[in-house]
């Protein structure tokens, strides 16, 4: 299609938009920002008025204590994920995005949950399932067990399903956190 | 040092020559400063007046305009201005005072949370914490403002703060990680974008604010004079090329030119250069320009395929990436000869469709005789504010711009108010040019108390008011969409804007009748200090062309 430098003729109805849209699907955000105050803030009020909604968000120190990780997900199907991308960029504080690829990455995100048991059978299931999941039961009472998942967010969504019927108080979940695959940074 | 004495060495090392603010509690360091720093400060009547007055600063000369205020009230004064900055890509700094560090979050006298209530509006802003960060902040905040695409910055100082006695070292390199705009623009892309407008048929050369903002009107002329490109240019782009010129279609967008308008509708190449498809110009978006594919030039990335999608995207400084883009297209020798069909059809839309209007046949001023007397008046060669509204529109259809920075508008946040204020930074940034602000009764009460820095401050902007008696545009649309109930848009005849300006002491003038219109002007500009001139014009005059409000360019009326 009329390649730069070459000869060939450039046909207009061959030119393609490339990379823009809706790509239908969840993007893990690997934000790395200097650690600056109001950097939060400056990202959270851009999903604000651009009227993009943030599914998750966790923040957290890194092996540079000049800089902070946030990871953000953010659903494809509803927002132009480079405009998401390229917003951000424009804030001073952020360094690096990284949108990440999802074979190419390790996701986990830790969930606490307090389920009602209001007798030992119930326990004992409950206790069961958290060993499938490979969880482990972090507080109990007379009348409740909190268990802590961690895991992607379908194997937390699995687990919330299963416990949901014997009663579930409450669950409380970090947001994924991620890197990549490999050697690379990410 | 101190800090404050500081931050006047960091603003002369950044050229500041003038600033514009409001002294108050909180910023009585940095004016005890500004005392004998040498540098000019004109002291202004409200601080939304300084903060346009900056703006018009910035916008005539390309330097950073500067405005100070206190915390509190001050600072709040200054948001819309902030706002209007952020809109259309003014390199600002606003340079705020806050209240003592341990005042900050308890609700002090004249507290507010101005970084907080500034971030959606902002390029940038810092809150100071440590005294010594402000050499450093300040230097920032000058690269920030002026560099990749322009925009506010703020720096807000807590009182106690700028009283610190600091070692000041100048600061000569900026380092910001996280900010490394792209300005030269990929080669691969350049050529595949010659390589388009070789093969167009129907191309049309669609230029904004960013080419002036880049520098780079002189570039945009010699790309679209490199072959017979039919060029337009938005509100915030006129000027870039010559509106006297066969190559111009006019102004694109709801008030543009029907030959813009249609040209954009056929075109099959748009080659957009630092404009963003704002909604006053595509109006109704899926069906701008059907027909065309889009090289987009522009030095944010995030206005590409915002609006509309970007066939050949390239990130870059107009100034870099037009002389390369003329060049290789200039290699490519495409012949003129396929642009003849398309220039037929576009010449048949400027006979059949030229901007025009009514004139009267007895005393009556048409408002558009009015833009045309102001240019016959100046010579075409006055720097022309403008508020917001019907006048607005009317000057940058008939006052021809001729060269960038000429024409000064609030086109993005759409600031009524906006003209004095910023007329009077920009006769201060040049003072040996006419600098004309054109005004609607509505807006310039906004901030008419400016009249007071223009005389004190001998500041001698002429105000050409277009007094119809209405928020005309308003009115406009009461009348063609909301069957004319006309809620709340008469101003009457109040106030007496003769008598209001002798109250300052400027003089005014009075012109009803339209055999005496252009030498009222004459006179005006003859006068050595600021004037005022309150036009009669007609009442319920419309402004055509229009394309209602979301829709397309083929639904043109008037």
């Amino acid at each position: 299609m009329g390649e730069p430098g070459t000869k060939e003729v450039l046909v207009l109805e061959d030119l393609e938009v490339s990379g823009r849209g809706r790509t239908g699907r969840k993007h893990i955000l690997s934000i790395l920002v200097e650690n600056k105050p109001g950097v939060l803030a400056r990202i959270a009020g851009l999903f604000a008025r651009r009227g993009f909604n943030i599914d998750s968000l966790a923040v957290g120190p890194t092996d540079d204590e000049s800089m902070s990780r946030i990871t953000l997900t953010v659903d494809g199907a509803a927002h132009p994920i480079d405009q998401v991308t390229k917003q951000l960029h424009k804030l001073v504080h952020v360094i690096k995005i990284r949108d990440l690829e999802p074979g190419d990455t390790v996701a986990r995100e830790l969930a606490l949950f307090k389920i009602s048991c209001q007798d030992g059978d119930t326990r004992a299931q409950v206790t069961q399932y958290a060993d499938i999941f490979r969880g482990k039961t972090v507080d109990v009472s007379k009348r409740s067990v909190t268990v802590e998942v961690t895991g992607t967010d379908d194997k937390i969504a699995a687990f919330e399903e299963l416990v949901r019927p014997f009663g579930l108080i409450e669950m409380v979940r970090t947001g994924e956190i991620a890197v990549s695959r490999g050697r690379g940074t990410t | 040092m101190r800090a404050v004495d500081a931050i006047m060495e960091c603003l002369k090392a950044e050229g500041v020559e003038h600033v514009f603010g409001i002294p108050g509690g909180a910023n009585l360091p940095t004016y005890d400063a500004l005392y004998d720093a040498g540098i000019r400060h004109v002291q202004c009547r409200h601080e939304q007046g300084a903060g346009h007055a900056a703006e018009g600063y910035a916008k005539a000369s390309g330097r950073v305009g500067v405005a100070l205020a206190t915390s509190g009230p001050g600072a709040t004064n200054l948001v819309t201005a902030i706002a209007d900055a952020m809109m259309d890509s003014v390199p600002t700094v606003f340079l705020t005072g806050q209240v003592r560090t341990d005042l900050i979050g308890t609700d002090g006298f004249q507290e507010a949370d101005i970084s907080g209530i500034t971030m959606p509006i902002v390029k940038h802003s810092i809150l100071i914490q440590d005294p010594r960060d402000i050499p450093k902040a300040i230097h920032e905040a000058f690269h920030i403002a002026s560099s990749g695409r322009p925009g506010p910055v703020l720096v807000d100082v807590p009182q106690d703060l700028s009283r610190a006695d600091i070692p000041y070292e100048p600061v000569t390199k900026v380092h910001l990680p996280g900010y490394q705009p792209t300005t030269d623009g990929n080669a691969k892309q350049i050529r595949l974008a010659a390589k388009a407008m070789a093969n167009a048929r129907r191309p049309v050369i669609y230029g904004g604010g960013g080419v002036i903002n880049a520098g780079a009107g002189q570039e945009f002329r010699d790309f679209s004079l490199s072959d017979n490109l039919p060029v337009t240019c938005t509100l915030m782009g006129l000027g870039s090329f010559p509106a006297d010129h066969v190559q111009w279609l006019g102004m694109p967008g709801m008030h543009g030119t029907r030959t813009a308008n249609y040209a954009m509708d056929e075109a099959d190449l748009i080659v957009a250069i630092g404009a963003r498809f704002d909604d006053r110009v595509t109006g109704k978006l899926s069906e701008f320009a059907p027909r065309a594919k889009f090289i987009h030039i522009d030095v944010d990335p995030a206005e590409i395929s915002k609006n509309v999608p970007a066939h050949i995207p390239i990130v870059g400084d107009a100034k870099s990436i037009l002389p390369k883009l003329t060049a290789e297209y200039r290699a490519l020798a495409a012949d003129p000869a396929r642009l003849e069909g398309w220039w037929q059809r576009l010449h048949g839309w400027q006979e059949k469709y030229p901007l025009r209007y009514d004139d009267s046949e007895d005393s009556e001023i048409k408002p558009q005789y009015m833009v045309e007397a102001m240019f016959e008046a100046t010579g075409g060669q006055a720097i022309v504010t403008s508020d917001v509204g019907q006048h607005q529109m009317w000057a940058a259809q008939y006052y021809g711009f001729t060269r960038p920075r000429q024409w000064i508008n609030s086109g993005g946040l759409g600031t009524m108010g906006f003209g004095l204020p910023s007329a009077m930074g920009a006769k201060v940034a040049c003072p040996d040019q006419d600098v004309v602000c054109i005004a609607g009764d509505g807006s310039l009460i906004m901030n008419v108390q400016e009249f007071a820095t223009c005389v004190d401050g001998q500041i001698p902007v002429k105000v050409f008011l277009m007094n119809n008696g209405y928020l005309g545009m308003v009115r406009q649309w009461q009348e063609l969409f909301w069957d004319k109930r006309y809620s709340s848009v008469k101003m009457g005849s109040s106030p007496d804007w003769v008598k209001l300006a002798e109250a300052f002491g400027a003089t005014g003038m009075l012109v009803s009748d339209k055999s005496e219109l252009k030498d009222a002007f004459r006179s005006a500009l003859a006068e050595e200090g600021p004037v005022l001139v309150d036009v009669r014009v007609t009442k319920e005059e419309n402004c055509y062309p229009m394309i209602p409000a979301g829709q397309a360019a083929r639904d043109m009326v008037g």
